[in-house]
């Protein structure tokens, strides 16, 4: 599991990420959080996307991450880090589960249109319920670990950090097992991959739930680091297609692009946002055609091309 | 390459000398301000933009000197503030964010403004928590200060407690005989508190009216009002309450009005002023209509030399009147001005606060008293009037305006709106 480049390369970069954050000022450890809190999203969409499936509905399991978060806070108090964690997890993960036996039957556009739906349904309920926040959403207190209550956001940054680092690490050794490696199998020829003797129904649900867990992970951690939940930045359809801008922006290389390409993405809004208050969105907007015209494999092929693909797998 | 490598090096250092110099320096000659309102979206032509204009020209002038006595004293403290321009739109969370890289990336010294009352709640804690000087400009939600007490956060504005029970006050007196009334008002905080406000006061001072058992609550920015006119045209009530503004204002205006629903029942606008100069001709007669105060239209012909100087000067740069967002963000700068005259351009967050907690100033249309919540929160007079088309000159004016002192329709110092109303409005003023 730790014996390959990728492995390599992530718990090297984790331990500097982690001790360099230390010394950073505080906007930057903050664009770090947002950063790959949002990551780990992204690595269950690569999973999805691997298999030719494209999702323009998670934000409902990053949502559903987030609002665990929100609701375990506001109603039971609960704030240690971990058991949020869980809970994003553990809710998003089972409600993927579900709905995973109707979605592997779908492909293409009417799997990304049905994931679509699913999530408007979430956003309009918690909309016009006025005791899961309506539009205003919740204010998350701060987390606290094992009873502590940092005085900074320091702890929770290499928290974040390490739980990007597990994830990214358990997805790239998936990837490699069998079942992982189905992933492009399925997308070429699906009636090959049922003829070698493999559930392709089995395997995409397997690849759903996933994607879900990661989502709702994402979610939670992503509420923790912004302390503030809201349906407009949390399941809203934007939220869906900013997490597959940031997939393409990434490209499906590697699961070290998630990373790297979230963090791009947070640096790049903050600025657009700083330079042209009237126009941000013009930039990103025009980031993204220059990606999709010059880099179809996002910002992976570009650290390939740059590192004569000595990073490939 | 070391030769562009050196000449980096010196770059640096050069550049780090300049900023440690300026860090050292005492009396600031320049300070920051950082100005959020919308400027995507729906609510950025209506309420966005007018309330930018209106804070940068308030700023420019102050800067210049040039506002009317007492206030012509060059500068904040002295020092010439640059304005930051900052879009308020895309959710509280993501205001949650921004308002951390101001403070924290871009080291500003104030922020001033805000509209929407969702973002406020959510940016509140937030800025006790960095403890940072902020002034809340135009959101309206009496939650704000109400949850709990604030330290570094100032509201220079009545809530929508004053603009609700006022209306009400106003239907009482002008329409002694309305029998029910229903409302569509949006699904947040601002549009919860105005109708539930606005309900309340009316339980007390006209019980024999009936509310609608289908009051309507869309998402906020929905644009799309169509079965919401119908389910309303089809209900009994005679009159119609909403606390719309910006975009969704307008849009509801004009559907409703393709549909005569404003020939059939009374509309009551407590965020109506925006429209009034927008709309011209399209905006329908006999609507009461409010501007959250004594601002916009309602105060347009209100004679003395700063209202004089506000209206004249806006109306010189950009071409219209100033709508109520503007004297809203203007009158917030000017605030931002007198806590730094006290407080001196070099002071501290604390000592920003100091300078503001609990004093009385004049604003260009009202008198503005922070005496509720500790101090942070303003308490003004609030008025109605009803619209009319001036067809001679071609412009909407309003009629029969009148206005109810502030000790008339904010609860006293200390207590909860919601309490105050159900318990009869106990020391009220009027």
């Amino acid at each position: 599991m730790f014996n390959d480049r990728t492995a390599k390369f992530l718990l090297l970069a984790a331990m500097m990420i982690c001790v360099g954050g230390a010394f950073a000022p505080n906007w930057i450890v903050n664009q770090f959080m947002f950063g790959f809190s949002r990551a780990l999203a992204i690595l269950g969409l690569m999973v999805l996307w691997r298999t030719g499936l494209v999702s323009f509905g998670h934000a409902f399991y990053f949502g559903l991450g987030a609002y665990a978060v929100a609701i375990l806070d506001s109603k039971f108090g609960v704030s240690d880090v971990f058991l949020r964690l869980m809970a994003g997890a553990v809710v998003a993960g089972s409600a993927g589960f579900l709905i995973g036996f109707i979605m592997r039957n779908y492909r293409d556009i009417f799997f990304a249109m049905l994931n679509t739906a699913i999530s408007m349904v979430l956003f309009g309920i918690v909309v016009k319920t006025e005791s899961l926040g309506s539009t205003d959403g919740f204010a998350i207190s701060a987390s606290t670990i094992f009873g502590l209550a940092p005085e900074t956001k320091y702890p929770l940054f290499v928290i974040i950090t390490l739980v990007g680092l597990t994830a990214a690490l358990l997805v790239n050794f998936y990837l490699k097992t069998t079942f992982g490696k189905l992933t492009t199998a399925i997308r070429d020829n699906e009636i090959r991959v049922e003829y070698l003797g493999f559930s392709v129904a089995h395997a995409i649900h397997l690849k759903y739930t996933i994607s879900a867990i990661l989502a709702g992970g994402a979610g939670a951690l992503m509420a923790m680091s912004l302390g503030q939940v809201d349906p407009e930045s949390m399941i809203n359809w934007t939220v869906s297609g900013e997490l597959v801008f940031v997939t393409i922006l990434s490209g499906p290389g590697n699961v070290i692009a998630p990373f790297i390409g979230s963090l791009v993405f947070e640096i790049l809004r903050t600025y657009a946002f700083e330079l042209a208050p009237q126009a941000w969105q013009l930039i990103m907007g025009a980031t993204f055609l220059t990606i999709i015209f010059f880099l179809p494999g996002g910002i992976w092929s570009l650290i390939e091309k740059l590192g004569g693909k000595k990073n490939e797998k | 390459m070391t030769n562009k490598l050196l000449k980096g090096a010196l770059g640096v250092a050069a550049v780090s000398a300049v900023a440690l110099a300026g860090g050292i320096a005492h009396a600031k000659d320049a300070i920051t301000i950082a100005v959020p309102s919308f400027l995507t979206g729906g609510a950025a032509g209506p309420f966005g933009i007018p309330a930018m204009n209106g804070a940068k020209m308030v700023t420019d002038a102050i800067n210049a000197g040039k506002l009317p006595a007492p206030y012509n004293t060059k500068g904040f403290g002295g020092a010439t503030a640059s304005v930051i321009p900052l879009d308020e739109g895309g959710g509280a969370t993501k205001q949650v964010a921004e308002y951390r890289n101001l403070v924290e990336k871009r080291n500003v010294d104030a922020i001033v403004g805000y509209i929407s009352s969702g973002n406020c709640q959510a940016l509140a804690p937030v800025a006790e928590e960095l403890k940072q000087f902020t002034i809340f400009a135009t959101c309206g939600t009496p939650r704000i200060f109400e949850e709990s007490a604030r330290k570094y956060v100032f509201r220079t504005m009545g809530h929508a407690t004053a603009d609700n029970v006022a209306a009400a006050m106003y239907v009482k007196e002008k329409f002694p005989d309305m029998k029910g009334y229903t409302g569509i008002n949006q699904n947040y905080a601002w549009g919860q508190d105005s109708w539930r406000d606005f309900d309340l006061t009316l339980q007390q001072i006209m019980p024999n009216t009936k509310a609608s058992g289908k009051t309507q609550f869309p998402k906020i920015f929905a644009g799309q009002y169509g079965s919401e006119i119908s389910a309303m045209s089809l209900d009994k009530a005679d009159l119609i309450h909403t606390s719309f503004w910006g975009g969704d204002l307008e849009a509801f205006i004009f559907q409703g009005n393709a549909r005569g629903l404003f020939k059939k029942k009374i509309g009551v606008f407590t965020v109506g002023g925006t429209a009034a100069y927008r709309l011209g001709k399209k905006l329908p007669n006999g609507l009461v209509l409010g501007a959250r105060g004594p601002y916009g239209i309602l105060v347009k012909d209100r004679d003395t030399v700063l209202n004089n100087w506000f209206v004249n000067t806006y109306k010189n740069l950009y071409g219209t009147y100033p709508s109520g967002p503007a004297y809203q963000y203007g009158q917030a700068i000017l605030a931002a001005k007198i806590a730094y005259d006290k407080a001196g351009s070099d002071a501290t967050n604390e000592q920003l606060a100091d300078a503001l907690r609990g004093i009385t100033f004049e604003s260009f249309s009202t008198t503005i008293e922070m005496k509720l919540g500790n101090g942070h929160q303003a308490a003004t007079e609030n008025g109605y009037g009803i619209t009319e088309y001036d067809s001679e000159n071609g412009e909407n004016v309003v009629k029969d305006i009148k206005f109810y002192p502030a000790s008339c329709v904010l609860p006293p110092e200390g207590q909860n709106s919601v309490d105050w109303i159900k318990g009869g409005m106990k020391g009220a003023k009027c």
